[in-house]
């Protein structure tokens, strides 16, 4: 699923990194605890989280993840839209919660595929 | 202050170090040398899957020593096909260290699980993603934490 699918699909608002709308994306991971996002390791994903802080950025960037949906209407700081464009990183923001958005991507194609790494 | 380079040297045994400083008084900068590592480690060309595998349990390492040890020193050691990640502190020493590494067993304050850390995957993580992984720890004293990635 390319990047400007999951801004339509989830009616999210582009907060930078529009040059990277046509990049693919193959998994998803919905959570607020970086941790957890760190245990699995999945291929050019979408992280969606409605925590705001700067290491949700860094967390994304160790994972080489390609996009960050903040759900809630929850909406990056500028330090944050700095570090993300540094690592060329899409932001968006939607009115959706998290369950909701979770579960409209899924509809729409993409589901979770988190492979564990061992 | 920022974390960044504060000693590169390479060596005449084949071997490329880096050095941090782990700044322990802000959480908004932890992860700046993981970040660092992740770039230099790119640039030398050392396969994308073993980069993620460092930087991920170097990032939770620098997490750990700005949650509990006020901070601390990060080694980063590459190899011709390995590379070894130090990282020292002189915080309160782990006391149950089995418990420690039992996933879901966190001892770090509410605000840090606001924060989105604390949920009892640190080292865990740091030990999922390396080959090997060694923990020495003193009550009163300090850890240090050895971690080695083949490639």
């Amino acid at each position: 699923m390319k990047i400007s699918a999951i801004k339509a699909l989830l009616d999210a608002e582009m907060v930078c990194g529009e040059d990277h709308l046509d990049r693919e994306v193959y998994s998803a991971c919905g959570s607020d605890m970086m941790s957890d996002v760190l245990a699995y390791v999945k291929d050019q994903a979408v992280l969606l989280t409605g925590l705001v802080n700067s290491q949700v950025i860094r967390t994304a960037e160790m994972m080489d993840m390609v996009c960050i949906v903040f759900v809630r209407s929850k909406k990056p700081t500028e330090d944050m839209i700095e570090l993300a464009k540094e690592s060329g990183i899409a932001l968006l923001t939607t009115k959706k919660r998290m369950y909701e958005a979770c579960g409209l991507l899924y509809e729409g194609g993409l589901v979770g595929n988190g492979a564990e790494h061992e | 202050m920022r974390a960044g380079w504060s000693e590169t040297e390479r060596n005449m045994s084949e071997s490329l170090k880096f050095h941090f400083d782990v700044n322990g008084s802000s959480f908004t900068s932890a992860g700046q040398a993981s970040v660092q590592v992740k770039k230099s480690l790119r640039e030398l060309g050392i396969p994308a899957e073993a980069i993620r595998r460092v930087s991920i349990a170097m990032y939770e390492g620098e997490i750990n020593m700005v949650i509990h040890a006020h901070g601390g020193e990060a080694d980063v050691i590459v190899y011709e096909d390995r590379i070894k990640i130090v990282l020292n502190d002189h915080g309160p020493g782990i006391p149950n260290i089995e418990l420690a590494m039992k996933e879901g067993y966190s001892t770090a304050p509410d605000n840090i699980r606001s924060l989105g850390f604390g949920a009892g995957m640190g080292l865990p993580n740091m030990k999922r993603y390396t080959d090997e992984m060694t923990i020495e720890t003193e009550i009163g004293k300090g850890t240090c934490i050895t971690m080695w990635v083949n490639f």
